[in-house]
């Protein structure tokens, strides 16, 4: 507080009343560090019992379906309010193909647009692409899903389906009518939504690949295609799988688009043509009309199934991301 | 000798800087008028200079003369990279590698070279060498192993690894991992190799290996060292160039730089006045 020689002069007394109160108050640093403890041990397993708690409550919630129908719930497609019988296999198989078609498109075009960014853009091309990236992240889902039922479903009806039909039709997948809506379109839609996290996530990958080893690379005399594939890639491998689960775990939970463009109708077809439903969209769109114990209680066993399918396949990431590690040797 | 260089307008430091040989020894490449700019920011003042087949060049110089900057315009590497830009001619085979028409891929292929830093590539010991060969030639099978083999037997690390060669090339140590490189390098039988700070982040007895391994490799390639370890300069080089900002400040025998340095900043650098 003071500058001048008073301050030295005071030191003493200073000093004697820091070690009085030292000694007489050990016990306030450590009670300050319990708390801190206690505070952050509190939000820590807060975490653990939200999860606990979620399981329970859907658990109790669903009990009904779950004892009715036993495992039989999951392999049943029949999906009937009237006869009281229900089944998830439709869902399921709704939700597990349009997340398919999604990483199809948006897997390789998320890979393509990072390195793109990263490898041939000029500086001021890659800010700009990279801030649409970003915004492209923050359009709300139910924008992509009035988008892609008022404009999206009809061009895919006019022009693509037709198309694909016409010189596709024998194969079982693009037969049927050109509704617009349905299974492809839908995980047209979901690739789309995916795309700016697959991309973005990459781009930072691809970047932190180290300048020495892409020169030695190109030190040997090889394509800019070459390097890409035998250096970049596999050192940012790891990276690339985490970019990819990232956007799986999106498409799996997405709710609002899919539910304006899968059609939502309770039935598997093998034509991408064909309406259907996923887990969240039946979700979504039933919880009002489900009037019966029974009814309300298979829907919950439903998002139940989703919640496992979410889980597993994160699990299966983990490990996999463990075995390419040590299958790369580490770095 | 004197072909029609670019007009840049920068006065040439020193004349003639090219050294008197009483060995009749034929020129790998010729520079002639070297400049070279980052953006606006010019760092390399026409560099004259001819390196020696089957020779070994030190360039030498303290931190940021321009001495990577110079070796990396051999094999335009220096190309990766925006407003990177070099002005004047390399003369390799009786053409201009600068030239646009050359292709650097084609080039480079020629050129090997080490970097300061250990850099094997993610995969096995084995793919680290057959790399080059795979993009660059047609052969695989027994052929393909047999040229992994050589290259690793003349840089003396086949007895290390040969019972490992599908494990990864990031497990073995550093000097292991620099010689793996320069068997990379040596696969695919390059003219030239460039080797910037190739031990600086090497421990001792790896230094000793390489600095072994340059002198054998000698009798089958024109070797440039970029290095600032002076010891080093003398013991393997042949010839030996010294760099001060951007500078050729002399260029000779080794022998005669380290004796009889005919220059003053040479004779400071050297015996350690400054740098």
């Amino acid at each position: 507080m003071f500058l001048s020689p008073i301050r030295y002069n005071r030191m003493p007394i200073v000093l004697e009343a820091w070690e009085s109160a030292s000694s007489d108050n050990r016990i306030k640093p450590s009670s300050e560090d319990r708390a801190f403890r206690w505070i952050t041990g509190i939000s820590a397993s807060s975490i653990l019992l939200l999860m606990a708690g979620l399981i329970i409550v859907m658990l109790f919630y669903s009990h009904l379906a779950l004892r009715e129908f036993g495992f039989g719930f999951l392999f049943s497609d029949e999906w009937n309010p009237i006869t009281q019988k229900f089944g998830a296999l439709s869902s399921i198989y709704g939700t597990i193909i349009s997340t398919v078609i999604a990483m199809l498109i948006a897997m390789p075009m998320g890979l393509a647009v990072a390195l793109f960014l990263t490898e041939w853009s000029t500086p001021k091309a890659e800010s700009f692409f990279g801030t649409a990236i970003e915004l492209l992240a923050a359009i709300p889902s139910i924008i992509y899903g009035m988008w892609g039922l008022f404009v999206f479903a009809p061009f895919m009806a006019d022009y693509v389906q037709p198309l694909v039909n016409q010189y596709l039709g024998f194969i079982p997948l693009f037969q049927g009518p050109p509704m617009g809506i349905g299974m492809l379109t839908t995980g047209i839609i979901l690739a789309l939504m995916i795309l700016p996290f697959i991309s973005s996530v990459s781009r930072d990958v691809f970047k932190m690949v180290p300048p020495v080893l892409k020169e030695s690379a190109y030190g040997l005399g090889s394509t800019n295609w070459e390097v890409t594939k035998n250096v970049t890639m596999p050192y940012a491998l790891q990276g690339i799988i985490g970019a990819g689960f990232l956007g799986l775990g999106r498409a799996l939970g997405e709710t609002m688009a899919v539910t304006f463009v899968i059609g939502n109708s309770h039935r598997i077809s093998a034509s991408l043509f064909q309406t259907g439903n996923s887990i969240a969209s039946t979700l979504a769109n039933e919880f009002t009309e489900a009037s019966e114990p029974i009814y309300l209680h298979s829907l919950v066993a439903l998002g139940f199934v989703l919640l496992l399918i979410t889980v597993i396949t994160q699990l299966a990431a983990q490990l996999w991301l463990r075995h390419v590690v040590k299958k790369a040797g580490g770095r | 000798m004197n072909v029609s260089t670019p007009e840049i307008g920068i006065v040439t430091k020193t004349k003639n800087v090219r050294p008197k040989t009483k060995k009749e020894l034929s020129v790998e490449m010729a520079v002639h008028n070297l400049n070279f700019f980052y953006g606006d920011n010019q760092v390399l003042f026409n560099n004259n200079i001819d390196i020696y087949k089957k020779q070994i060049t030190a360039i030498i110089g303290p931190s940021g003369c321009g001495k990577s900057t110079h070796i990396r315009t051999y094999n335009r590497i220096f190309e990766l990279y925006r407003n990177q830009r070099a002005v004047g001619e390399i003369i390799m085979s009786g053409q201009n590698i600068l030239d646009s028409s050359v292709d650097p891929i084609l080039l480079r292929r020629r050129i090997g070279m080490i970097f300061q830093k250990p850099s094997p590539f993610p995969m096995s010991i084995f793919d680290n060498i057959a790399y080059g060969l795979k993009i660059n030639t047609t052969i695989g099978g027994s052929e393909l192993a047999g040229r992994v083999e050589d290259a690793l037997k003349r840089v003396a690390l086949w007895d290390e690894v040969k019972d490992k060669l599908s494990d990864s090339g990031t497990d073995l140590s550093g000097g292991q991992q620099q010689r793996l490189c320069i068997a990379r390098a040596i696969a695919i039988e390059p003219e030239i190799l460039l080797m910037d700070e190739p031990c600086s982040a090497i421990d001792p007895i790896g230094t000793a290996k390489i600095e072994e391994l340059m002198i054998d490799l000698k009798s089958l390639y024109t070797i440039v060292i970029v290095t600032h370890n002076m010891q080093q300069a003398a013991r393997v080089s042949d010839y030996t160039a010294f760099f001060y900002e951007g500078h050729i400040i002399e260029f000779g025998e080794t022998k005669q730089i380290f004796t009889n340095p005919q220059n003053q900043q040479t004779e400071d650098y050297i015996t350690g006045r400054f740098g």
